[in-house]
């Protein structure tokens, strides 16, 4: 059977048979590599374990990064929270420090599984495990989260190249934050259709994000996006849940979100040559940096 | 990251941070490189091009070529360590960072020495999500980017070479994917990429070794996903 290439198609397929989305999304992918749809599951399972591997290592590390951009943040939350203040639940306290605590890890050099790419890495884990964490899900109900996730990432990939030089930050945080909306949609119980709601309201309130690193690196703004999109992706799912619905269907926001993609400037697609990374601040960053490692 | 092609472009790879291309596509490029050169170097140099020059430093680009040279993958903690690793191992590298617009917004010429040979220049280029290719390998134009098999020769340019090298691989019923030849001058050194629908058997490489006209011969097997 060909493969669909739009959500409506999927939705309709899975409707059909009765089936949940990431048990489509899993047949089609063990298909296509000829193999079993276990050990899909088993592939998954082992990004999981690195996902949960670089959240434990990040939340036990203050190094900076090579940059000195980045690296102590999270550390800072931990102790806010030790202290008992927040104006969060203690689940979303630890949405907040997961991300945090993975995006760190990538900017030290730390061994991250890409979701969908580096330097949105912090997203989907983040919103899967503490979530997962905070309400018991077990491990299988957390696969077929993190399937579901990849089932968003690779049927908006149909349209759009997930990467902020083509299509701005857009297609990466925003994308990830669709996934993980998705994801905690599909472990807290949701129907495929309130999954696909979940993913829609995420990605129609990011659309336009553009991606204007400081220096080029990894770093400022896209550490700090992670933490804020984790908790932005919870909203999405909570209001998903709650039955609300997208008034643009979600195939639909994927072609704005094409269109916008394709609108930005180059040179607010990873170039470096607008936005935070020429203000003052970041232009002074930049130097200071090409002075230290004697850039051409 | 360009289109995907399985899910697990989209939830994976695992690897070293930061970056997809600058991070993870300088470690493959220097693994495709090292098992080109095909020994550890005891010397090994790096020209950064461009955005690899001006935010290699920032991403570890330096590190994941290094690293790559000897041998790690895109997942290695060592990676973050090539430096020390490399001093250990006494092999002796160095790193310049260069412009030329004409050149790949993300490319490097890497130059290695060794015990068995003396020099190689190899050149490489990240294109995102981690996807690469060699470009150059002495000077010859290839392609090579580790989604296949693929076998790299270096032969003097006379009739039938190209016969006898495919008729081997025919021997052994493996198909040919793609090929790429290409030569300085008629009747000097040429150069062959074959990428392969599958693993070649060390008893055909022989035999392909064996074939007088032959200077260079390496079998790249497909780099790990």
């Amino acid at each position: 059977m060909i493969k669909p290439d739009n959500f409506k198609d999927f939705l309709a397929l899975a409707e059909k048979e009765n089936k949940k989305l990431y048990e489509i999304c899993q047949k089609y992918e063990a298909d296509s590599l000829e193999i079993a749809q276990e050990e899909i599951r088993d592939r998954v399972k082992i990004v999981l374990d690195a996902m949960k591997d670089a959240i434990k290592k990040g939340l036990n590390s203050k190094e900076k990064s090579s940059s000195g951009l980045s690296g102590d943040d999270c550390a800072k939350l931990i102790e806010r929270y030790k202290k008992g203040k927040s104006l969060f639940s203690k689940t979303c306290q630890k949405v907040l420090t997961y991300s945090l605590a993975t995006i760190e890890q990538n900017a030290r050099m730390g061994k991250i599984a890409a979701c969908p790419t580096a330097g949105s890495c912090g997203i989907v884990p983040s919103v899967i495990v503490a979530m997962a964490e905070a309400m018991d899900f077990d491990e299988e109900i957390q696969i077929n989260a993190l399937i579901t996730a990849g089932f968003i990432g690779e049927v908006v990939s149909e349209k759009l190249a997930l990467a902020g030089a083509v299509a701005g930050c857009q297609s990466e945080c925003g994308v990830a934050a669709a996934m993980a909306a998705a994801a905690l949609a599909e472990m807290c119980g949701a129907t495929n259709e309130q999954i696909l709601n979940a993913a829609a309201l995420t990605l129609k309130n990011i659309l336009g994000l553009v991606c204007d690193p400081v220096a080029g690196l990894v770093e400022v703004p896209c550490v700090k996006r992670n933490a804020f999109l984790s908790v932005y992706a919870v909203t999405g799912a909570e209001l998903a849940l709650a039955g609300i619905q997208s008034v643009i269907p979600i195939d639909e926001i994927v072609e704005a979100m094409k269109q916008v993609g394709d609108m930005i400037s180059p040179k607010l697609k990873e170039s470096s040559e607008a936005g935070l990374a020429v203000t003052p601040t970041g232009l002074k960053i930049t130097y200071e940096l090409s002075q230290k490692w004697q850039n051409p | 990251m360009e289109k995907v092609k399985t899910l697990f472009d989209v939830i994976g790879p695992v690897m070293i941070g930061p970056s997809s291309s600058h991070t993870a596509g300088a470690v493959r490029i220097g693994l495709l490189a090292g098992k080109i050169f095909g020994e550890i170097p005891q010397k090994v140099s790096f020209k950064l091009y461009n955005s690899f020059a001006k935010t290699g430093r920032g991403h570890g680009t330096d590190k994941g070529l290094l690293g790559g040279v000897l041998g790690m993958d895109v997942d290695s903690e060592s990676i973050k360590k090539s430096f020390d690793i490399a001093n250990k191992l006494n092999v002796e590298y160095n790193f310049e960072y260069l412009e030329d617009y004409n050149r790949h917004p993300n490319s490097v010429d890497i130059i290695l020495q060794g015990k068995n040979i003396e020099k190689m220049k190899i050149s490489g280029i990240s294109k995102g999500a981690g996807e690469v290719a060699v470009t150059k390998i002495n000077g010859y134009n290839f392609n090579i980017n580790g989604d296949y098999d693929t076998l790299v020769l270096i032969y003097k340019d006379k009739p039938g070479m190209i016969y006898k090298v495919t008729a081997l691989i025919q021997s052994a019923n493996l198909n040919i994917a793609s090929m790429h030849c290409d030569r300085n001058a008629k009747g000097q050194e040429a150069s062959m990429g074959i990428c392969l629908d599958g693993g070649i058997s060390n008893e055909i490489f022989d035999k392909l070794e064996q074939i007088e006209e032959v200077y260079l011969i390496r079998n790249i097997e497909m780099l790990k996903k």
